[in-house]
């Protein structure tokens, strides 16, 4: 019997975030920190996966600001639906953002550029939500298998159990037959205390009765109890759903978008057992780390549910539901229907152009992989500092000869022209015209060469390079100064101009060098 | 008597430094390469050339929307530059960054020439970084070539 206590290792990781430069570094940072990453772009993706795979992940990483949904709304949803654990992430920190997040529901709200360290620790929101589970099925006065439950999932989640893992295993399947015998057998205790997860159904026949009821501020957990006529759940249960949904509604109301979702829900036939044996899949018996050996369970765990609840089909139970038709304000828009396509129907946010869809890496594209420029390759061949200084002027199109570069020449860099041209190499260019683009260039005198001598905004793009250029002569200098060994400079004394000057080539020769070198545009 | 080698790695060292103390880079450039390891071995060069492109959509966006005289959409520019402020906070590209910072200030006052003048030098930070991550990642593969390792540079 393994005695190895709790493990983050394999911690199942959703990492939601429309910035590609951070999707990848974060999943770098999460598979250091040896946790399971999924990736995602889009809000609506995250939220796909998330019910396809009910018991899938363990927590959520998601960026506040994306172009499709707003970060706060996926939290809700993720809170209401899944309640996993879900952090924030923004480079904004400013205090109120902070808070809404935290109001939403946010167990955490990280700052970026975010550190190792602070991913290192994210486990501890899974465990503190596991233990509250346990907490939370002790107090609802379990008879005779709760202390069964408890100690199962005490031991089992800090890892002093049988085993280790934390995968669905046969302790796990065991218990939801226990639950399934409890939920029909009529003598057992009414008070069912499993892990109540809020599902589409159970929140619709949660918003039904708080509707019958009328005013949902009137509407008290026992009244609305009765009117679910679900057997299991517990007053304890809805009163704890109805504080949340209490707050997501004064949420709305403080302007925010009311989503109306007209019943467009699929109805399928499934047998009554989903919802139970979907609520037992969330029950703290079952724990959902996996292990690296542990993908066997899940699988396993599919295979049990004979219709997973992220499938576009719906209990039986909920076509005794009413569904109002017309717009509610109790008709909150954030169950949409389970299977993707009606979610997307119904979805406003459907409208929002995929401008920003975040996009494949392109690794091929990367520094390292193109041709390297001529000159370059003759580079290493010669150690003599001349050569070098020859090697290096080509690519720079060194005005003044290469062996020094002050600041006077980068006052008027129009006058430089180079060899070639911007439209001719740069092709970003080329695309800024397609987007008309060109036409604000020209007018702000940006990066055509020709056009220096006529707009106002000319001056002041010089006092721009004027004041950035003094900045940099200035630093050029200290870099000189800096080199702590005087034969470098003798040595070296154009190739430390070269670098240490931090001249500032005008934009055509960047594009010259970007096109030439080893970028993509 | 200076090898190849030793000379090109002073140089790497030299230059990376002068990096940092120019502004053009911060820490979280030091935590990327960090990152980096046997299993992506080119994982700041990756991470670097996404940012650069995303810099390119993003300013290219903001340009657009800047260009519609009269009827200028200073919530799209603002969610741009807030998208590139935090892509320049992935790479540790202090400059650009902080310039990301006066143009979103340009942006909430709805300050068109403010905006218009910061864009452009937003355009011209990140060329500049490109080119001298450009000049950075050259001198790796010269050392490599010819047959150093590349040294750890502390900041």
């Amino acid at each position: 019997m393994e005695k190895s206590g709790f493990s983050p290792v394999g911690l199942r990781v959703l990492v939601v975030d429309d910035d590609p430069t951070w999707l990848k570094i974060l999943e770098k940072m999460l598979k250091k920190c040896s946790y399971e990453v999924t990736t995602c772009g889009l809000a609506r993706e995250a939220l796909r996966l998330l019910r396809e795979r009910k018991d899938g992940y363990d927590i959520v990483i998601s960026d506040v600001n994306m172009p499709d949904m707003d970060g706060f709304k996926l939290l809700e949803h993720v809170g209401l639906e899944l309640d996993l654990p879900v952090i924030m992430m923004s480079v904004d920190g400013e205090t109120s953002r902070v808070m809404k997040g935290v109001q939403h529901g946010a167990c955490d709200y990280l700052l970026k550029p975010i550190r190792m360290k602070e991913l290192k620790i994210i486990w501890q929101h899974v465990l503190r939500k596991k233990l509250q589970e346990v907490r939370d099925i002790e107090g609802c006065g379990y008879e005779g298998g709760a202390d069964w439950i408890t100690r199962y999932d005490e031991a089992h989640f800090l890892g002093g159990g049988e085993d280790v893992s934390f995968g669905k295993k046969r302790k796990d399947f065991d218990f939801e037959k226990k639950l399934l015998q409890d939920e029909s057998d009529p003598s057992s205790s009414s008070s069912k205390k499993a892990r109540v997860v809020w599902s589409f159904e159970l929140h619709q026949k949660f918003v039904n009765a708080v509707n019958q009821i009328g005013c949902d501020h009137k509407a008290g957990p026992k009244k609305i109890l009765d009117l679910m006529n679900v057997p299991w759940l517990t007053r304890e249960n809805v009163a704890s759903h109805l504080q949340k949904y209490r707050l997501y509604l004064s949420r709305l109301e403080k302007g925010k978008e009311l989503k109306c979702y007209s019943g467009g829900v699929k109805n399928a036939d499934s047998s009554p057992k989903d919802v139970e044996v979907n609520s037992g899949y969330q029950s703290p018996g079952r724990s959902s780390y996996v292990f690296s050996g542990g993908n066997s369970l899940i699988q396993k765990a599919t295979e049990i549910d004979p219709k997973p609840l992220a499938s576009a089909s719906l209990s039986d139970l909920n076509t005794d539901v009413i569904m109002p038709p017309k717009t509610k304000k109790t008709r909150i828009g954030f169950d949409p229907p389970i299977s993707s396509s009606a979610f997307d129907s119904l979805l406003p946010w459907n409208d929002v152009p995929e401008v920003l869809e975040s996009k494949p890496v392109l690794y091929e594209n990367s520094f390292l992989q193109q041709q390297p420029l001529p000159s370059q390759s003759s580079y290493v061949a010669n150690s003599a500092p001349s050569l070098m200084e020859e090697e290096m002027k080509p690519p720079y199109e060194t005005p003044a000869g290469g062996s020094s570069v002050n600041a006077d020449e980068f006052l008027m860099p129009q006058d430089k022209i180079p060899t070639v041209t911007l439209q001719d190499l740069d092709p970003s260019a080329m695309k800024l015209q397609e987007f008309n683009t060109e036409a604000i260039l020209r007018s702000l005198n940006w990066e055509l060469p020709e056009s220096h001598h006529s707009v106002s905004l000319d001056t002041d793009l010089d006092l721009t390079w004027l004041q950035g250029e003094r900045f940099l002569a200035n630093t050029g200098l200290q870099f000189q100064d800096y080199s702590s060994s005087p034969s470098l400079l003798s040595e070296l004394p154009a190739h430390l101009n070269w670098y240490g000057n931090e001249r500032l080539p005008d934009p055509d020769e960047y594009s010259f060098m970007v096109d030439q070198g080893l970028f993509i545009s | 008597m200076d090898t190849l080698i030793a000379q090109l790695q002073r140089q790497f060292r030299d230059y990376t430094i002068s990096l940092y103390h120019q502004g053009f880079l911060d820490d979280q450039f030091t935590e990327l390469k960090k990152l980096q390891d046997e299993c992506s071995p080119d994982f700041v060069a990756e991470v670097v050339t996404l940012f650069f492109e995303d810099c390119e959509k993003l300013i290219s966006n903001m340009a657009r929307a800047l260009d519609q005289a009269g009827n200028v959409d200073f919530k799209l520019v603002g969610s741009s530059v807030h998208q590139l402020k935090g892509s320049s906070s992935s790479v540790g590209a202090k400059r650009v960054k902080g310039l990301c910072i006066t143009l979103k200030e340009c942006c909430d006052s709805q300050n068109y020439e403010g905006c218009v003048r910061c864009l452009q030098q937003v355009d011209i930070e990140y060329k500049t970084l490109k080119a001298k991550l450009q000049d950075l990642f050259n001198l790796e593969q010269q050392i490599v070539q010819a047959g150093g390792r590349i040294p750890q540079v502390d900041i």
